[in-house]
């Protein structure tokens, strides 16, 4: 009687099992990848003959007469500091104290968390009417509490270029107020992945170092966070990442997609479809690819070099 | 390492005493952060019910007076938010079960059966974690363009699959790799082969991570944007994110209505966390632990 193991090697079933999975990935991931790579060399209207123009697509972008990609990759990487300095050590602090154990810790876990799930398009119309012009929040609290005076005019925060009727000068607040609700609204996220982290923590650790006279911050610094280094890791790739992808709330908030709050993905999908430059809008999908790649390469190593110390 | 994380114990202690005034002052910051994550909810709640005089100036900040009902009527009446619902669903729910079957068919492969390049091929799969959908969305629109399947289901479920899996294997591997082999060579021994084992043996333990992965992929697709926006542009196949963005933009004369039409989009999302907080939290760690 022929017996199946585990040990036995048939190629059969394990690429029949395989294959849903192989036709998705090779499919949608790595063939679009490559493809990609490859449209970005060419001038193309998404049907027809490709004409290959080597690298004018790229020079284009690094020009930015035509396409502000220079200014996209900005806005991106200002993002993406923001967020690391403001996003994450905000979810940090509130992880460490809840994970301390507060009144409520669950409650306030879960409702901090909730801007997570809610979707973009309803955050974004939210603060499209927060930063209303004219009895919109923001400026009725700021004329409220007197900042705003009466007869001042209201602010533009949405404008790409206004102008202020009392001094005469251009302003544009735009950008700062789309990375507000950008970075507000995950906080709740790299919260939650490092209230798991402080969690993981066994508790008779911090009783021991309390009974030993440890204050809350040096078991803080000295007993959570280090075992916490893989969690935060992982927070400041995916919130790295997470900017320099961002698309939902500029596309939602900035009526002008591709001017002062340009970030690549819109220039992307402007350029293709609004525009039908598909060659260069695949060569803003190529650099953004490589951002990506290097931000979460780099990070990697440089919490790999903490390691050794 | 996966499954240990999700099924962490997440439950309170207690840990010494801090002074009192330390512990009041953080209660108090906790609260104010607490009201800033659910003032726009209660104010999107209040908007939807006002008319335009009290949203812009009698009555910006308190609860509606009077009780203006009628937008919602309006929102309902403006476009097929329950079209866009039901797509919504429907593409979420076919996203779940192409994900499933693809992720778990795979993770059998990997981690059950012993062969050479098992683990090439699972870390390759990761990388779909790291891969932008930026990446997919002209050539998958060329694609998808070409063959004429813009403006369907499947062409946001096929995408929505391909980049759920790399989180969805990652998921089922943390949860199959605790199931003893024994039980596997025990199966081999009653005469199954691979498939028996896979449906009779590993399918029926698989249901916990089944469940976190279903979650997990269910709030990437169910807000999803990019994808939705340019691939489905009809009525007729629109998600919900798309729809409300378009109701939203087209018809600015009554804010009462647009409040009301993102209060119908927000609703059941929360009263399902409010069910199912502590799952839905748990599918999250577990899928960032390891990525």
């Amino acid at each position: 009687m022929r017996v199946m193991t585990n040990r036995k090697n048939d190629w059969i079933s394990i690429i029949l099992f395989l294959l849903p999975a192989l036709i998705l990935f090779i499919g949608i991931l790595v063939a679009p990848l490559i493809a990609s790579g490859y449209f970005s060399f060419f001038e193309w209207k998404g049907f027809g003959d490709k004409t290959y123009i080597g690298l004018q697509n790229y020079k284009d972008l690094f020009d930015g007469t035509e396409v502000p990609f220079l200014l996209s990759a900005k806005n991106a990487l200002l993002l993406a500091l923001f967020s690391l300095i403001i996003q994450l050590p905000l979810s940090l602090g509130l992880a460490l104290l809840l994970g301390k154990g507060v009144k409520g810790e669950r409650f306030f876990l879960s409702v901090n968390f909730l801007p997570v799930l809610i979707s973009s398009v309803v955050i974004g119309t939210l603060w499209k009417k927060i930063y209303y012009p004219t009895g919109g929040l923001l400026n009725s609290v700021l004329r409220a509490l007197g900042i705003l005076k009466k007869g001042q005019a209201d602010i533009l925060w949405l404008a790409e270029s206004a102008i202020n009727p009392q001094t005469g000068k251009r302003y544009s607040y735009i950008l700062g107020a789309v990375f507000v609700p950008m970075i507000w609204q995950y906080v709740g996220y790299h919260m939650l992945l490092m209230y798991a982290g402080v969690k993981s923590v066994p508790p008779e650790l911090r009783e021991a170092a309390k009974i030993d006279g440890a204050t809350d911050g040096q078991i803080n610094r000295h007993i959570v966070l280090p075992s916490m280094k893989q969690i935060i890791k992982v927070c400041v790739i995916f919130s790295v990442t997470g900017s320099f992808k961002a698309y939902d709330l500029i596309a939602i908030l900035a009526t002008y997609k591709t001017r002062q709050a340009a970030v690549p993905s819109i220039l992307l999908l402007d350029q293709t479809i609004n525009w039908g430059k598909y060659g260069r809008g695949s060569a803003v999908a190529v650099l953004l690819i490589i951002m990506c790649f290097l931000a979460a390469i780099i990070i990697s190593e440089v919490f790999k070099d903490r390691e050794k110390v | 390492m996966g499954r240990k994380e999700a099924s962490m114990d997440l439950s309170q202690y207690q840990v010494g005493k801090s002074s009192k005034t330390v512990r009041v002052f953080i209660w108090i910051f906790m609260v104010v952060w607490a009201c800033i994550n659910l003032y726009p909810l209660y104010w999107m709640l209040t908007f939807s019910l006002k008319d335009n005089l009290q949203i812009w100036t009698t009555n910006k900040f308190g609860l509606p007076d009077p009780w203006v009902w009628g937008n919602y009527k309006e929102a309902l009446d403006s476009g097929p938010i329950f079209k866009y619902f039901f797509n919504s669903i429907l593409v979420a729910l076919f996203t779940i079960a192409l994900t499933l079957i693809a992720a778990l068919m795979a993770t059998y492969a990997i981690s059950r059966i012993q062969w050479r390049f098992s683990k090439t091929v699972e870390r390759i799969f990761m990388l779909g974690i790291t891969i932008p959908i930026q990446a997919s969305v002209v050539p998958v629109f060329v694609v998808l363009n070409k063959l004429e399947m813009l403006d369907s289901y499947q062409a946001l479920v096929i995408p929505y699959a391909a980049f759920a899996l790399a989180m969805a294997i990652l998921i089922c591997s943390g949860f199959m790799t605790e199931i003893p082999i024994s039980l596997d060579e025990a199966a081999y021994i009653d005469g199954c082969g691979r498939a028996g084992v896979f449906f009779k043996v590993i399918l029926p333990l698989m249901k916990p991570a089944m469940a976190t992965a279903s979650i997990y992929t269910f709030l990437q697709c169910w807000n999803e944007l990019m994808f939705a926006q340019t691939f489905n542009t009809a009525d007729k196949y629109m998600t919900l994110p798309v729809g409300i963005m378009q109701l939203t933009g087209t018809h600015t004369t009554n804010w009462g209505a647009v409040g009301a039409a993102l209060s119908i989009a927000t609703i059941p999302m929360v009263i399902i966390y409010v069910l199912l907080s502590r799952r839905i939290q748990d599918s999250f760690i577990a899928g960032a632990i390891k990525g």
